[in-house]
């Protein structure tokens, strides 16, 4: 074969099992406009993001295998010893930093691109907010709220302003710009309207907990409300309430609830370390959706004390994450998994990730024999009919979580 | 005025010190690339888009945009314009070597210059 270009054809081409286009994201009335090179960018991110999990990823496990971990035990006569050796061996190695710096530009990328729709038109998005919010007992803000130093210290995941900051009054230019970017981070793998997490939950319970009638389920750190919306969704007699400290994204969460057509929903401004203004065994099913993560270990503490508080009997608190790292899990996994803690400002994660969960919830109230671990995944068929058999792993962007949780 | 918000801070810097994983200045020059790199994308999914709206609306033929061979007055247009646009995105190269030379016959610092001639006259 010269390459000369008259190869002849014998196999038909393969057919196209990649991401879709981001139009498959459902547009509700508090969706910002998108121009088209507005989705060409997203498009482009969530492929690049792809590209750099399926075809450069693999590399760095290759220079991990053949240079870097030789020379951890050149230098050290003996094996790695901690996920926090194997990275910083790792920083040291040209293909991991190559990764690492488009990795780090496509997280920077994608929050540009999705602040520049989001801020472009920040007036209108409020207006409409406000109309559609306006009076409506639902929406609770506390502008006397302090923001706790988990959110302010660093902007999570570069999302510059972080959950809470405004830039105008009535903004809801955070919550835009969340909605919007969703997809290129997952490449579409949560579905039509971004709540695989809320859909993948829902399924759980309908299947583990069938005779479950929940009267009130508190959802904490809602930010846009797009895992609790299925939840309302399948239990219409609920009283469903997103609990966040951002009032960007509470707006945002509220009015798009209420252009999605849900009525039993409320949004409130509120840390979840100290909710007074709810009485014991408030609610039925408290929980987060990769929420845990972007805390402290103070403030964890005192979530999963006050959620026992709030729990009646016969409740369940459920929490969706990413694994926990276990000795099964080898330490150059953990330390891939471990790169959102130190470079896309995720700074509790790594910590998250190596506590004994389990060892809290007791701490907090509940009975060792009432704890619940299970895995639990986001269905995207609706829009992305390969996501079935997705088995890209993305070291903690994957859609495919560890449920963890207890009953009261 | 939501422009100018756009405009100032769509690329605002989230709290919290960046890290560089190449040198600093490799890596700066990659961001710049790969933004570069986003928006030729761009503007290749709306040129994909106008030649499907051309096919839909009878204007243009499936693969007559492949099937187009320029005339030879037409390739010496497009020749043109593809050896000025090299000379606008290599200007550096052309720079550094008129350099190699310029600096045997007396190119100096403007700021060596600017001393020179700020020397007042001996009294």
């Amino acid at each position: 074969m010269d390459g000369s270009g008259d190869t002849p054809i014998t196999a038909a081409a393969p057919a196209y099992d990649g991401l879709p286009d981001s139009r498959v994201v459902g547009r509700h009335g508090m969706f910002p406009h998108t121009t088209h090179d507005d989705i060409a960018r997203i498009n482009f991110l969530a492929q690049l993001n792809r590209h750099l999990a399926t075809q450069v990823a693999p590399f760095v496990k290759t220079a991990w295998e053949t240079r870097a971990e030789p020379r951890v035990r050149a230098a050290e006569g003996r094996a790695p010893k901690d996920r926090h050796e194997v990275r910083k061996a790792l920083l040291g190695d040209p293909m991991f930093a190559t990764w690492s710096a488009l990795r780090r530009m496509t997280m920077e990328q994608r929050q540009q691109t999705g602040r520049w729709v989001a801020l472009r038109e920040a007036e209108t998005l409020a207006a409409r907010a406000k109309s559609l919010t306006e009076g409506d007992p639902g929406l609770s803000l506390d502008p006397t709220l302090p923001i706790p130093r988990y959110v302010s210290a660093v902007d999570h995941h570069c999302m510059a302003g972080s959950y809470h900051t405004e830039l105008i009054p009535g903004d809801v230019s955070a919550g835009a710009n969340y909605d919007v970017g969703m997809f290129i981070t997952t490449g579409g793998l949560l579905g039509r309207w971004s709540d695989g997490g809320g859909r993948a939950i829902v399924e759980w319970v309908k299947r583990e907990k069938p005779d479950f009638k929940p009267r009130r389920i508190l959802d904490i750190g809602a930010t846009l409300g797009h895992n609790l919306l299925p939840i309302a969704a399948a239990f219409p007699d609920a009283e469903v309430i997103g609990l966040d400290v951002g009032a960007p994204m509470l707006r945002y969460g509220m009015a798009r609830a209420k252009a999605l057509g849900l009525t039993n929903v409320r949004f409130i401004q509120a840390d979840a370390s100290s909710l007074p203004m709810f009485e014991d065994g408030a609610f039925d099913w408290i929980q987060t959706t990769m929420f845990l993560h972007e805390l402290s270990l103070t403030s964890m503490r005192a979530i999963f004390s006050e959620s026992h508080r709030l729990l009646a009997p016969g409740g369940v608190v459920l929490h969706v994450e990413q694994p926990q790292y276990t000795p099964d899990m080898s330490l150059y996994e953990q330390a891939m998994r471990d790169w959102d803690a130190f470079y896309n400002n995720e700074p509790f994660w790594s910590t998250l990730h190596e506590i004994d969960l389990d060892a809290r919830f007791i701490e907090a109230g509940f009975a060792a024999n009432k704890l619940i671990h299970d895995k639990v995944s986001a269905d995207a068929r609706d829009i992305f009919p390969a996501a079935a058999d997705d088995t890209v792993e993305d070291f903690g962007r994957k859609a495919a979580w560890r449920l963890v949780g207890a009953e009261k | 005025m939501s422009i100018a918000l756009a405009l100032a801070k769509a690329g605002a810097k989230p709290a919290g010190k960046r890290p560089y994983f190449l040198d600093q200045e490799v890596e700066r020059v990659l961001a710049i690339a790969m933004a570069a790199v986003q928006e030729l994308a761009v503007a290749r999914e709306r040129i994909d888009t106008l030649e499907r709206l051309l096919q839909a609306k009878g204007v243009l033929a499936a693969g007559e945009i492949d099937a187009f061979a320029p005339t030879p007055e037409q390739a010496a247009e497009r020749g043109l314009w593809m050896q000025e646009y090299i000379a606008r995105v290599l200007r550096i190269v052309q720079q550094e070597g008129e350099a190699i030379t310029a600096g045997t016959h007396g190119d100096l610092y403007s700021e060596d210059v600017a001393v020179e001639l700020a020397a007042d006259a001996p009294v």
